[in-house]
């Protein structure tokens, strides 16, 4: 019990800065703020503390470091040019950006870009990650650090839809996840460095979820989707502790809460990890199956957007569906939370605010963020405020 | 005086050693940045000089540009990001950027053709009335983006005479077609040629290889064939006959008329799932040099050149363009050879009956090369589905 309470004190420990929102869903990968209080709920247009134009197009997550907002883009006829900007939280300046080249391939959809992968932050320095498969790290100022360039060294590790797994960083190790059909791998390198600490092996299969962490018996796991399942490995190490065979989503992502793993498999199945034993599964249903976004547990539920637009809240004891709710969708973006408030925003650009305490949930803020504007990317909540990312435009609300 | 001479003296060979040591570490340090390799080595050796090149004062930003000659993918970012860090300290201290440095630089087409970009947008940063002159020369530039604005500026001065004088404005498109690599501006060029009642040549222009010797199929169960031999890859016979997936098989022509090279292998064989094919061609090059193999295909492939296998992927309808991949190979003078295999999977939706591939052969540019027997582009019939409108 000591242990098990030191590892967790260690995992929140290491997510930096109160306010901090460091990677992909923020705190942990949870979609959950540690902010419960003063952030925006009822929006209208003055709720736009600013907006600013990017460069080229991106779906990746901001992620915010302090006074510090950090956010990807790709530009160029291929997508070639790839940017990393840090701006201003208070006005969204720019404080700096660098450009790089892609070393890898750029071809994917047209619907997403090669700045799809969120970047990561461990408080000191900012790992971005590309469809390319390039991994750039700097530091806050914008000085170079190192670079990777992952399909020079696995030239068939790319995938002509684009990649879109985003990066996590613990206990001085970087993880890339880079999955495709032809060559896989999870590549566990030393964040002051680069180079590789492990490489895993990894499913052959288009892949295009994320890494999960999650507090161990002996320090931070991580869980490793794809359409087999789960894997489960200790992050400093790679080794291997546990799987789960029986199939996973390859699109929205699985969610950790308070040693629980929610896996979009069969719908919805909560797993219950035991040191290195197969994990229990605790319920599974397939009234929460999420479509894209991932999903989000929060005050004792479970939130998924399925396919059709409908926000589902189900009891995370039982998996039993509590309610459910029509919001405008469609939704490309994971939903997020901070106290009792979700924010749901859709590929249109609609905003759209939900209180989870209202009997079956209640819509009480939308906004319309700009005709034409498409939004794919998650949002991130920090210091009292949301930040939403479309292709071209950045907004910060505020209270 | 005389101990003052010397203490000038002495001075003076001081500064000048000092300025050495400066100019040979900075050398140094680019030497380090250029020895950065594979899988992250000699991250941590750059990233202890990264800090002192991007130091430098602006008077260095050509000599860090130079370094990245022939230098990997992964260095020349590391001196990119050393370039962006200067350009931005200097400007926001308000200095001036050495334009004319960088001019020279961008005008010498021997020096890499990313470097040479990021000086032309120096340049253009400083000075932004210098673009339409500097691209108005650059329609054959080595450097994918410049060329591709220079062809873009004439496109739109052809626009611009279409509706006032179509000689003009067709004599403007065809002179940006010569310079055109990238297919939206080559498409958009054809189209707006063929408006005015000039057809472009478009399987010439890319240099698609549209004549082709095919054999199959043989069986791909279980997505098994693409790691099993199957005879064509132990040497190519066009007279053999081997036993496929359904009998007997055996090598025959497969011609495309398709406005992007697209060969079709539904068309000898049917709609077929889980089955392999083999496609075959010779490449009659004027001299040896090097080349590129530029290849589009949504399944699973592998190539082979001169009898050598290049690469291979098994990647199922996820998607396929022009130039999908890019393999660089050694034309030899006269005879080469160019045999791809194609898997077809067992998925049974619609957009999974594709089972095609285009190849061009060019340069590093994109420049088609042509063999010296390349027969005249076969007329499409009008009837005919273009791949890619």
């Amino acid at each position: 019990m000591k242990r098990i309470f030191f590892t967790l004190s260690t995992v929140l420990a290491l997510q930096l800065g109160a306010a901090d929102w460091l990677q992909f869903r923020g705190p942990n990968g949870s979609g959950v703020s540690i902010e419960r209080d003063g952030l925006p709920t009822s929006l209208t247009e003055k709720n736009i503390a600013w907006k600013i134009a990017l460069p080229g197009r991106g779906l990746s997550c901001p992620i915010i470091v302090g006074d510090r907002v950090f956010v990807t883009g790709s530009s160029g006829p291929q997508q070639e040019r790839l940017h990393v900007l840090c701006l201003n939280a208070a006005d969204g300046t720019v404080r700096w950006e660098r450009q790089f080249w892609a070393t890898g391939r750029t071809m994917c959809h047209p619907k997403t870009s090669v700045a799809a992968s969120s970047p990561a932050s461990d408080g000191r320095r900012v790992y971005a990650i590309f469809s390319s498969n390039d991994i750039v790290c700097l530091d806050l100022d914008g000085n170079l650090v190192w670079l990777r360039g992952i399909t020079r060294d696995y030239p068939n590790v790319s995938n002509s839809l684009g990649m879109a797994a985003s990066l996590v960083t613990m206990g001085g190790v970087l993880v890339a996840q880079v999955e495709s059909d032809s060559e896989s791998y999870a590549i566990g390198m030393d964040a002051g460095t680069g180079v590789n600490r492990w490489r895993l092996e990894r499913p052959k299969n288009s892949n295009w979820t994320s890494p999960v962490t999650m507090a161990g018996p002996s320090g931070p796991i991580l869980a490793l989707q794809s359409s087999k399942g789960i894997q489960a490995i200790e992050m400093v190490s790679g080794r291997s502790l546990w799987t789960y065979t029986d199939g996973a989503s390859t699109i929205p992502s699985s969610c950790a809460a308070d040693g629980v793993l929610y896996v979009p498999s069969h719908g919805m199945t909560a797993l219950q990890p035991s040191g290195e034993g197969a994990p229990s599964q605790l319920w599974r249903s397939n009234q929460l199956s999420p479509g894209t976004g991932s999903p989000l547990v929060s005050g004792g539920r479970i939130y998924t957007i399925n396919n059709a637009g409908v926000l589902n809240c189900g009891d995370i004891k039982d998996g039993k569906r509590l309610w459910q709710l029509r919001l405008k969708g469609p939704f490309s973006a994971s939903p997020i939370a901070a106290g009792n408030y979700i924010y749901c925003v859709s590929e249109e650009g609609l905003l759209q605010v939900v209180d989870t305490q209202a009997p079956e949930g209640n819509i009480v803020g939308k906004l319309e963020l700009g005709a034409g504007e498409v939004i794919l990317g998650t949002p991130a909540i920090s210091g009292g405020a949301v930040y939403v990312r479309s292709n071209g435009k950045l907004w910060k609300l505020t209270r | 005086m005389r101990m003052r001479s010397l203490f000038s003296v002495s001075l003076a060979c001081l500064l000048a050693s000092a300025g050495g040591i400066i100019a040979a570490t900075l050398a140094d340090n680019l030497k380090t940045i250029r020895a950065v390799g594979p899988e992250g080595s000699g991250n941590e050796a750059a990233a202890k000089v990264w800090p002192q090149i991007a130091a430098s004062g602006s008077v260095a930003l050509t000599e860090i540009l130079a370094a990245m000659d022939g230098a990997n993918d992964i260095a020349a970012n590391w001196l990119r990001a050393a370039v962006d860090t200067i350009v931005s300290r200097e400007l926001k201290s308000g200095a001036k950027l050495p334009v004319a440095a960088l001019r020279t630089f961008l005008l010498d087409t021997k020096h890499h053709p990313r470097a040479r970009r990021l000086a032309y947008e120096l340049i253009v940063r400083a000075e932004p009335n210098e673009a339409g002159r500097l691209l108005a020369g650059m329609l054959n530039d080595p450097s994918n983006e410049l060329r591709r604005d220079a062809v873009q500026r004439l496109m739109n001065q052809a626009k611009e005479l279409a509706e006032k004088d179509a000689t003009k404005a067709s004599a403007s498109y065809l002179q940006s077609l010569t310079g055109a690599r990238d297919t939206d501006q080559v498409k958009e060029i054809a189209e707006q040629l063929r408006k005015l009642g000039k057809p472009v040549d478009l399987p010439r222009h890319f240099g698609f290889l549209m004549d082709w010797q095919v054999v199959g199929p043989f069986h791909n169960l279980k997505r098994e064939g693409f790691e099993t031999v199957f005879p064509p890859e132990n040497g190519v016979d066009l007279k053999a006959t081997f036993d496929g997936k359904s009998g007997k098989v055996h090598w025959g022509p497969l011609a495309t008329s398709d406005q992007y090279g697209m060969v079709d292998i539904n068309k000898p064989y049917g709609k077929l799932k889980e089955s392999t094919a083999y496609a075959f061609t010779e490449f009659n090059s004027a001299a040896a040099r090097p080349a590129q193999i530029r290849l589009g295909c949504k399944n699973g492939w592998k190539v082979w050149f001169n009898g050598r296998f290049l690469f291979g992927r098994d990647e199922y309808h996820r998607g396929m363009q022009i130039d999908q991949y890019t393999i660089p190979v050694q034309l030899k003078s006269g005879k080469n050879t160019i045999l791809i295999k194609l898997c077809q999977n067992e998925q049974v939706e619609e957009w999974t009956t594709e089972w095609q591939f285009q190849l061009r052969v060019c340069d590093e540019s994109g420049t088609a090369i042509y063999a010296v027997d390349r027969p005249p582009t076969p007329a499409a019939p009008k009837t005919e589905t273009n791949s890619q409108k």
